[in-house]
C-alpha cells in the first residue's frame, strides 16, 4: 500500500511573489518616510490633527518593516508584519470616519488606498508562505483505504465495549441514554 | 548514526551523530525499524515552537528492537520489540498514578522551564523542544528512552510495523480525542482537521457508535480517505462549515467538536480571522492561529463538548469565551496519555477491529527525511502521512 517516493522538486516561493515583496518594501519605505516627515500636512489633510504623532510613529514602523522586507532573506514574516500594520491603519481611519472634525471623504479615500494594498499584501504573504494552491495538483482518491475490515455502516459501534473513563464523561445533559434514574430529576425526552 | 536534526525554519538535515548510550539504569536503547513525521513536527518545521536548539534530532512516533537496557530494567530485555509512545512517563508519580501520563511530574528534565511557560511542568517528549526536556527524537536509527521500564509498549511479533508504529501517538491521540467526547449513539461528531489525527480521531468516533462523523479539510485526497473512513466531508474553500452543519444537524449544531488541526490553521481568504492571526503572529502579538477553535464554539451545540488533540503553545486571541461561558460548553484538552489506552488498541488492532497503516501514503529511509518533510508540509503528492526507515 505504502509507495516509496524521490522526488527533487523545491518549494521556492514563484519569482513573482518575490519581485511583489521588493516592491512592497520600498513603498514601505517611501510611505514611511511620507509619514515621518509629512506628518503634519498629512494629520491636516485628513483633519486628523491630533493623530499627528501617531502618525509619525506609524511612519516609524513603516520604515522598520521596509527595511525587514529589503534585506532578510526570508520576506515573509515581514509583509505579514505589514498586513498587522494595515490593519492598525484600517482600524485608525475607521474611527476618523465617525469623527465629525475630520475630512470624511478624504479618509475615506486614504481607507480605499490601505484596503487595496491590504489585498496585495495577503496575496504577496500567501504566495511567499507557499499557502497558495499548487497550480498543477493531482488529487489522490483514497476511497480504498478505510482501515477498517467492513463497510463503515457496519463498524459503527463496533468499540461500544469499551467503557469511557470517569474523567473524561459528558456532562449528563449530553447524555439521552444509560442516565442513572433518580426519582426527582425531569426523565430525559430521548 | 544517522538522524534527522532540526537547524531552523524550513531547514532540516539527516546527519550523522554519536549513537546514544544508556545514561540511567531506567534508560534502554532501541534500534529503530520504523518512525513517522507527525504533524506536530510541522509546527516545529515551520518553527512556531520555541525551545528548539540548532543539532537537535527530531521524531517523536518511532518503535524498534532493544538493543540494550539499564541495569534497573526488568520488564525489557535485548530483542524485545517495542513502540515508544511520545510522552516519556516515569510511573510513579501522581499524575501517573492517576493515569495522566501526559503531565508526569518528573520525566521533563528542563521541569523549570515548562514551568515557567506554563505555570507547571508536563511530561517530557522525544524530539520536541527543550521545554518539554529536549530529548533526542526517534528520526533515528537508535533511540535512548527514558524511563524505558514505564514508557515502552511491547508489542507482539508477527505483525508489521506499519500495524503498529502508530501506537506511538497518532492513533491514541486520535482515539482520546473521541473518547473525551464519550459518544452517544445520537451524537454528531465534527472533526476539524482529516490529517493523520483526524483521520484516526474519525474512526474512533465511528467505531465508539457516533451517529454522523463529519470530516472539515480542503485537501480533496484527505476528504476522500475520510470519506473512506465513513465521514461526511465538508471542504471550507467550497462551502460554509456553518451551514452546512448546522444542515446536517437540524440547526442544533454538532455535539461534539473535535480540532485536529491546532496552531497552524490554514490561512484564507474565506477566513478574514486567519489573515489578521497571521500578521499577529508575524508581529508576536499572539503566537497561534486559532480560528478552529472559534468556529467549534460558534457551532458546537449548546452543553456540548469540545475535545482538543490539536497542538497549540502559547497565546491566541479573540477566542469567544462569551459563547463558550454562555454555552455550557466543556473544553477537553491535553497531550494524549498514550499508554492508559495502547494495551485496548493494541487488541483492538490485533482482532482486526482496526488497521491503522490505512493512512501511510509515503514510505521512504530515513536519509530521504528532509525531503519527506517538505512533502508532508506542502501535502505534495497526495500525501497524508510518512513513514522512514532507518535501516
Ligand atoms: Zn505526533
Ligand atoms: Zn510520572
Amino acid at each position: 500500500m505504502a509507495h516509496r517516493h524521490r522526488t527533487r522538486s523545491h518549494a521556492r516561493p514563484p519569482a513573482s511573489a518575490e519581485a511583489l515583496a521588493r516592491g512592497l518594501g520600498w513603498f514601505s519605505l517611501a510611505l514611511g518616510a511620507a509619514e515621518l516627515l509629512g506628518a503634519r500636512s498629512m494629520a491636516r489633510w485628513l483633519g486628523m490633527e491630533r493623530h499627528e504623532s501617531l502618525i509619525r510613529a506609524y511612519g516609524v514602523r513603516e520604515i522598520a518593516t521596509g527595511i525587514g522586507i529589503l534585506a532578510q532573506k526570508d520576506p515573509a514574516p515581514w509583509i505579514w508584519g505589514r498586513v498587522a500594520g494595515d490593519a492598525l491603519d484600517l482600524a485608525t481611519l475607521s474611527g476618523a470616519l465617525r469623527d465629525p472634525k475630520a475630512h470624511r471623504d478624504r479618509v475615506a479615500v486614504a481607507f480605499g488606498a490601505v484596503m487595496g494594498a491590504t489585498v496585495l499584501d495577503v496575496a504577496c504573504a500567501n504566495a511567499l508562505s507557499g499557502q497558495e494552491p499548487p497550480r498543477h495538483r493531482r488529487a489522490v482518491d483514497y476511497s480504498d483505504r478505510s482501515g477498517l475490515p467492513r463497510p463503515p455502516g457496519q463498524m459503527r459501534g463496533a468499540a461500544r465495549d469499551f467503557e469511557v473513563p470517569r474523567d473524561m464523561r459528558i456532562p449528563d445533559a449530553l447524555r439521552p441514554y444509560r442516565q442513572p434514574r433518580r426519582q426527582e430529576r425531569p426523565q430525559p425526552s430521548m | 548514526m544517522k538522524a534527522l536534526r532540526w537547524y531552523g525554519k524550513g531547514d532540516i538535515r539527516c546527519e550523522q551523530v554519536p549513537d546514544p548510550g544508556i545514561e540511567d539504569p531506567r534508560d534502554a536503547i532501541i534500534k529503530v525499524t520504523s518512525c513517522a513525521i507527525c504533524g506536530s513536527d510541522l509546527h516545529l518545521y515551520n518553527h512556531f515552537m520555541p525551545g528548539m536548539q540548532k543539532g537537535d534530532i527530531l521524531g517523536h512516533e518511532t518503535m524498534g528492537e532493544v538493543v540494550e537496557v539499564g541495569s534497573a530494567v526488568r520488564n525489557l530485555k535485548v530483542g524485545d520489540r517495542v513502540v515508544i509512545p511520545f510522552t516519556i512517563i516515569c510511573g510513579e508519580c501522581d499524575q501517573c498514578r492517576r493515569g495522566n501520563y501526559s503531565v508526569c511530574e518528573r520525566s521533563n528534565r528542563n521541569a523549570h522551564l515548562a514551568a515557567k511557560a506554563f505555570g507547571h511542568t508536563t511530561a517530557g517528549l522525544f524530539g520536541y523542544t527543550h521545554l518539554t526536556g529536549g530529548y533526542a527524537g526517534g528520526q533515528a536509527e537508535y533511540l535512548r528512552v527514558p524511563y524505558a521500564d514505564a514508557t515502552h509498549v511491547k508489542v507482539p511479533d508477527g505483525i508489521p510495523d506499519e500495524k503498529l508504529l502508530f501506537l506511538s501517538d497518532i492513533f491514541p491521540t486520535g482515539w482520546q480525542a473521541a473518547v473525551q467526547c464519550d459518544i452517544e449513539p445520537t451524537d454528531t461528531v465534527a472533526i476539524w482537521g482529516a490529517g493523520p489525527v483526524g483521520q484516526m480521531a474519525i474512526r474512533s468516533a465511528l467505531l465508539l457508535g457516533a451517529r454522523q462523523v463529519v470530516a472539515i479539510d480542503r485537501i480533496p485526497e484527505r476528504l476522500s480517505m475520510a470519506r473512506a473512513g465513513g465521514a461526511i466531508a465538508i471542504n471550507f474553500e467550497e462551502e460554509s462549515v456553518i451551514e452546512r452543519l448546522n444542515e446536517l444537524t437540524a440547526g442544533r449544531g454538532p455535539e461534539k467538536c473535535i480540532d485536529a488541526v491546532g496552531m497552524e490553521a490554514h490561512v484564507s481568504m474565506a477566513h478574514p480571522d486567519t489573515i489578521l492571526d497571521r500578521a499577529k503572529q508575524a508581529v508576536m502579538l499572539e503566537t497561534d492561529r486559532p480560528h478552529v477553535l472559534r468556529e467549534m464554539i460558534y457551532v458546537c451545540r449548546p452543553a456540548g463538548v469540545l475535545s482538543v488533540p490539536g497542538v497549540y503553545g502559547g497565546l491566541l486571541d479573540k477566542i469567544p469565551f462569551g459563547a463558550v461561558m454562555n454555552k455550557g460548553l466543556t473544553i477537553r484538552t491535553g497531550q494524549t496519555h498514550v499508554n492508559r489506552w495502547t494495551d485496548d488498541l493494541l487488541r483492538r488492532i490485533q482482532e482486526g477491529q482496526i488497521d491503522p497503516s490505512f493512512v501511510i501514503t509515503h514510505t521512504a529511509g530515513l536519509e530521504d527525511g528532509p525531503q519527506m518533510y517538505e512533502t508532508f508540509r506542502d501535502k505534495k503528492d497526495g500525501c497524508v502521512k510518512v513513514v522512514l526507515k532507518p535501516q
